[in-house]
């Protein structure tokens, strides 16, 4: 047997088709930058135009579902900082709630709203990056990438000195949080989440409304509702495609259903609704930390029963989710009361939304599908975990 | 007009680099090496043990060996194995101590799980980032005596931490001591012939060497 699968030849070769004639097989990645990390498409051209993509993943392998099958519950909470490298404080959170339903324990009220404000805040940091990588595929080197860096160096800074991480940042505990914020950590943050919509409108008079944006992501990569759904995509992929279903909303998760916000849809389901989707979601982020900075109860912010060490659930099984920043972001646990679980699965929403990859992809060219790739919202961490 | 949504984009760009020379909020880049880099108190990054005398690190180490943290490691970096012998604590207590602790930094994932779940406060979060090393044995796999760091050190990195450690800690040793005093005066008013037995019994509470230790922990404490 090769060492190496079928496919894994040379990076560029010809290849015959009987419909097509002579295509060209391009294997893009995994070392390509356009990729966002270890991720590789094996696309065939005709010409210049896609007519058949190939996904191939699981460069970036931790094995993290079986590592946390053999550690405790608690110990496999630094792991989920790791999943989605961007957004630690949703998945810390969606894992929490996932053993938390499983034990059935309760979170505090001011536990609940930290929780909201991190997820948030979380919010702001992906999607602020996301639009600047996605900017950098397109062409516009670095400019747009380098100004959402700097707004997102303010919340790193903040989750820092909050969390002592600036990315991994180990913060949700079953039952609660672990450090509660200081008034100064929260004016800080207050000042912050104020200023970001001036600038989000920079952002916007500087890219919304340029031509050469519009004319390379409208009508790119258009994906109709009825497939979307069934493909099971989540988040803002899906909300781009007009589908109102956010858990948010849905699902009522933690106390959001106590903050107003709206959840904005998109009517093409093209690349430029799904940017346009993530900058509406960050003005309504906006919205939700505001109220949420204003509203903040005092008291504890870890649920005194809460045990964190000789934690043993009762058998059972219980699915968490989330509305993280890129989908439905679940943890699956099966518990045979032993202090580890028996089964740990993670529902990550980057894998499910780069399904639909190839039908996106298929009738454009190959620096469209760069494009395309990078309005779903990948993050290879997740994909492979 | 076509063109006038790149124009306006120009705009912005122009602004943010004329900004870049004057307005706070744009000037973001840090002279890193040559200004050194101001960490919050929280920074977390590998983690080090508390000594309580500086002129006698191995001697008066907070940790007793109790392996919590090696069971809890996540990526099982580190390794404990306990001494023959017990040493008096800060208490009088006699205590195991570690023989051998070593941590491989090279797997530590600085995730402050070990300092959650110790009950000694014995091993805390270090602020050191600067941590290259040619050698991964000699430079990343620590011993015992490279992790020992006096308090001194913990209240100079983690002030607020480190002043809520030890007053909670001079509070559970002054309890010690008075129920030991206590003790002692109900053994010593007990009227008990069993010479052999109060032989034994009270050198425990007596003879612990606390005197050291006890004024330096009062003179860093306020």
């Amino acid at each position: 047997m090769s060492l190496f699968p079928a496919n894994s030849g040379p990076t560029v070769r010809a290849v015959h088709d009987e419909f097509h004639g002579d295509l060209l097989e391009v294997s893009m990645g995994p070392q390509h930058p356009s990729t966002h990390g270890v991720f590789r498409m094996v696309v065939t051209l005709d010409g210049e135009q896609i007519v058949k993509l190939k996904p191939v993943f699981g460069y970036l392998h931790r094995n993290h579902e079986k590592i946390a099958e053999n550690t405790s519950y608690l110990s496999s909470m630094p792991y989920t900082d790791r999943l989605d490298y961007l957004c630690s404080m949703t998945t810390n959170w969606a894992y929490a709630l996932a053993v938390e339903k499983l034990s059935g324990q309760a979170v505090p009220d001011r536990a609940q709203y930290l929780r909201i404000i991190m997820a948030e805040l979380t919010r702001l940091v992906n999607h602020s990056c996301l639009v600047g990588f996605l900017f950098n595929d397109l062409g516009t080197s670095f400019t747009p990438l380098l100004y959402a860096f700097r707004e997102r160096e303010k919340i790193l800074d903040l989750f820092e000195s909050l969390s002592g991480s600036r990315m991994m940042c180990n913060y949700q505990r079953f039952g609660g949080c672990r450090v509660d914020p200081s008034p100064e950590w929260l004016a800080a943050a207050s000042a912050l989440v104020d200023n970001f919509p001036r600038f989000l409108d920079e952002y916007e008079t500087m890219l919304t409304g340029n031509e050469i944006l519009l004319a390379r992501t409208q009508g790119v990569g258009r994906l109709a509702a009825a497939h979307a759904i069934n493909a099971g995509i989540t988040g803002p992929v899906l909300r781009a495609s007009g589908v109102d279903y956010d858990l948010r909303k849905v699902d009522g998760t933690g106390f959001y259903p106590r903050f107003e916000f709206r959840v904005p849809l998109g009517a093409h389901g093209d690349t430029y609704d799904r940017y346009m989707m993530r900058i509406l979601e960050m003005r309504e982020s906006v919205k939700i930390l505001q109220q949420a900075f204003k509203t903040l109860p005092a008291g504890p912010i870890m649920d005194p029963k809460a045990k964190l060490r000789g934690f043993r659930p009762k058998a059972g099984e219980a699915y968490g989710r989330l509305e993280s920043p890129k989908g439905e972001l679940g943890f699956y646990l099966i518990s045979d009361g032993s202090p580890n679980p028996w089964r740990y699965r993670v529902r990550p929403p980057s894998l499910i939304n780069l399904t639909l990859l190839e039908e996106m992809c298929l009738g454009h060219t190959i620096a469209d599908a760069v494009v395309i790739l990078g309005s779903i919202d990948i993050v290879l961490g997740e994909v492979d975990r | 007009m076509l063109g006038s949504g790149i124009l306006k984009g120009l705009g912005v760009t122009a602004k943010n680099f004329v900004g870049s020379y004057h307005d706070p909020a744009r000037m973001v880049t840090q002279e890193y090496p040559d200004t050194p880099a101001k960490l919050p108190e929280a920074y977390r990054n590998f983690p080090f043990l508390v000594t309580e005398n500086a002129t006698d690190p191995m001697g008066t180490l907070r940790c007793v060996a109790c392996q919590i943290c090696e069971k809890e490691c996540p990526p099982q970096c580190i390794y404990i194995e306990k001494s023959k012998d017990k040493k008096p604590d800060a208490t009088g207590k006699p205590q195991l101590y570690p023989a051998v602790f070593a941590i491989d930094t090279a797997v530590c994932m600085s995730c402050q799980l070990c300092v959650e779940v110790c009950p000694f406060d014995a091993i805390k979060m270090d602020h050191v980032f600067e941590v290259a090393a040619t050698n991964r044995f000699e430079g990343l796999l620590l011993n015992r005596e490279q992790l020992a760091k006096p308090n001194e050190y913990f209240h100079q990195i983690r002030p607020t931490e480190a002043a809520e450690v030890d007053g909670r800690l001079t509070a559970e040793r002054q309890a010690a001591a008075e129920k030991a005093k206590a003790a002692a005066a109900a053994k010593a008013a007990a009227p008990k012939p069993t010479t052999p037995v109060a032989g034994v019994a009270d050198p425990g509470p007596a003879s612990p060497r606390p005197a050291t230790p006890k004024p330096a922990e009062g003179g860093t404490a306020p």
